[in-house]
């Protein structure tokens, strides 16, 4: 079992290969992926811990991970290597021509690890419902989780998901909304006020539980409430607040960071403050 | 030429039912979802037979989608139900990340599409939809002619992989081809051979191009009348063989012209054997209310106007 410390560490690992990643194509976008990676991290390697050997693209016996947001491409790609579906070298080709690591997620290239498409925002919620129903109708036990960005939860999609989800009682999912209060154009507030998301998630008949996503313990320990609330005839709700940017000063809560890469000079003072802690890729 | 008989006119949909409750039956993995239109879609006898397996989404077709996506990831074979409209243009998007890119083996199957859906008038008589599905990478696309095609269709696709769009209407229609039609994708179907002119034709209009047929017939004219049920992948070797023979050609569809089956062989044609070509379909237009039969007419989509689209391809050659 590893210890918050080791996680820890393991999340600065992935933060360093976050922002070597998206400087190395100067492309990609490192702001949602510093805030989630502590949320990450923990789901892999401390809640889900999927059996690499196992993985199937049906996802049969095992708990599943949707990203809905999928511009935290390079987020997931470090997380599932570090975890060992793939050689940590082959992050060096992230969004390169021929590379199994687009943009956003792909199945064509067969990435191990990745199962659904995702980048066009408000997709990933209904997506997860759907592998939740299947493991219901198969009578596998196994959750299935969805992470999603905050300004995402303007896509009207996601509502026709969440009425769904309590509707029809889809109790073997935990969602997960990334809320960092920052969108492309700047902060929710600015672009369109989300509101009260607790409010509404409430009323829509989640189980709704609030988090600060980067803190190791308080992740580690909401994940395996929230995984207690499955199964008791409602979706469960994880409303994650996060710094966009985390890990890195000039980044921090700034939306500018959405999508633009870091130059060589950032780069270096952003690693300066980011411990090399399992080996850089 | 061949003589096609009306062994009863049924409309297309009710052949979609009876199919998706018969491989429901032969296959446990078949789920069906649909978006409030169980009576119209006839899905009713499977919802009723397998609950379980049945699931309701309301009217959120874009959520329906997503979770016919997401039902795949467990090895089911989702058949998702709602008009032709709101099975494409409404939720294109899903359909093409989550779906047509991600490659997944969901089955959407669509009704009321086209004019014949009548008084309900443009707003729900998609004519786009083959265009926007045959673009689509991984996405094949059938459009059956009648109710023992549509059915036998229903139970092909259960048994291949990868996205499919399948297409039928709301009216009764002739239903002539054999009740035990073996339905091979991609392979379009001869059902009556001709030398002067190759008509292919797709959907309810094959039994309009086989009306055509006739009365070309008594005035000489041999016509080849071939249903093309695939449009992607488009069985290129049956009909180059045909063109190869008769020289001109008529595509009959009730479809945008835009997209649909005459624009991919037009494509084909000039690329591999060009042609004289004419094409019966709607041209830039939106529908309108009317009953299925007087909109035909109004918007050339009748036996008259294949006649004279086949005299005038042939005056070309």
């Amino acid at each position: 079992m590893l210890s918050i410390d080791a996680l820890e560490k393991l999340a600065s690992q992935v933060r360093r290969d976050i922002v070597r990643m998206v400087n190395g194509v100067s492309s990609g976008h490192p702001g949602g992926p510093l805030g989630c990676a502590d949320f990450l991290v923990a789901l892999y390697f401390k809640i889900m811990k999927p059996d690499l050997l196992k993985f199937s693209i049906d996802g049969v016996g095992e708990d599943l991970f949707f990203l809905s947001n999928g511009h935290l491409s390079a987020l997931w790609y470090s997380v599932l290597a570090r975890y060992g579906y793939f050689d940590v070298k082959e992050l060096t080709t992230f969004r390169k021509l021929g590379s199994r690591l687009q943009g956003h997620p792909a199945t064509a290239e067969g990435l191990p690890g990745v199962r659904m498409s995702s980048g066009s925002l408000g997709q990933g919620l209904s997506v997860a419902i759907g592998a939740s129903i299947a493991k219901k109708m198969n009578n596998d036990d196994h959750l299935v989780y969805c992470l999603m960005g905050d300004g995402e939860l303007q896509e009207g999609q996601n509502w026709e998901a969440a009425m769904f989800a309590a509707g029809k009682k889809v109790d073997n999912l935990i969602a997960v909304v990334d809320c960092n209060g920052q969108q492309i154009d700047g902060p929710n507030e600015r672009v369109l006020p989300l509101g009260d998301l607790q409010a509404k998630f409430l009323s829509f008949g989640w189980n709704v539980i609030s988090m600060y996503g980067n803190d190791m313990t308080e992740v580690v320990e909401t994940l395996k409430k929230a995984q207690w609330y499955t199964g008791q005839g409602q979706p469960v709700m994880i409303l994650m607040t996060t710094h966009m940017g985390y890990g890195v000063d000039f980044m921090l809560d700034n939306h500018e960071w959405h999508g633009i890469f870091p130059n060589d000079e950032q780069t270096k003072s952003a690693l300066e403050q980011l411990e090399e802690t399992v080996g850089d890729y | 030429m061949t003589e096609y008989k009306n062994l009863g006119s049924k409309d297309t949909r009710s052949g979609f039912g009876e199919a998706l409750l018969e491989v429901g039956r032969q296959n446990p993995n078949v789920v069906a979802l649909c978006a409030d239109l169980t009576g119209s879609m006839k899905m009713d006898a499977f919802a009723h037979e397998f609950p379980a397996r049945f699931i309701q989404v309301g009217i959120a077709e874009a959520n329906m989608m997503g979770i016919a996506a997401g039902l795949t990831i467990g090895g089911k074979i989702p058949y998702t139900g709602t008009f032709a409209n709101f099975s494409t243009g409404r939720v294109y998007d899903q359909i093409r990340q989550s779906i047509a890119y991600a490659n997944k083996n969901v089955k959407i199957c669509a009704s009321h599409a086209g004019l014949t859906l009548g008084e309900d008038g443009a707003t729900h008589q998609i004519l786009e939809d083959l265009g926007l599905m045959k673009m689509l990478p991984n996405m094949t696309v059938i459009n059956p002619c009648d109710f023992n095609q549509t059915k036998a269709a229903t139970l092909a696709i259960a048994n291949h992989p990868g996205p499919v769009y399948l297409r039928f209407g709301r009216p009764k229609w002739p239903n002539f081809t054999s009740p035990e039609q073996p339905f091979i994708i991609g392979k379009a179907l001869m059902l009556s051979e001709g030398s002067d002119v190759s008509i292919f034709a797709t959907g309810h209009l094959v039994w309009t191009a086989l009306q055509a047929c006739k009365v070309l017939e008594e005035q000489g004219i041999h016509a080849e009348i071939i249903d093309v049920h695939t449009i992607k992948p488009l069985d290129e070797e049956a009909i180059l063989a045909s063109v190869i023979k008769t020289g001109c050609v008529v595509t009959a569809e009730e479809h945008m012209r835009n997209g649909g089956l005459g624009d991919s062989i037009a494509q084909l044609l000039a690329l591999k054997h060009p042609a004289p070509m004419e094409m019966v379909a709607v041209n830039d237009h939106f529908g309108e209310s009317g009953k299925p039969e007087d909109l035909l007419k109004k918007f050339g989509l009748d036996v008259p106007d294949i006649v004279a689209a086949a005299l005038k391809a042939m005056a070309r050659t």
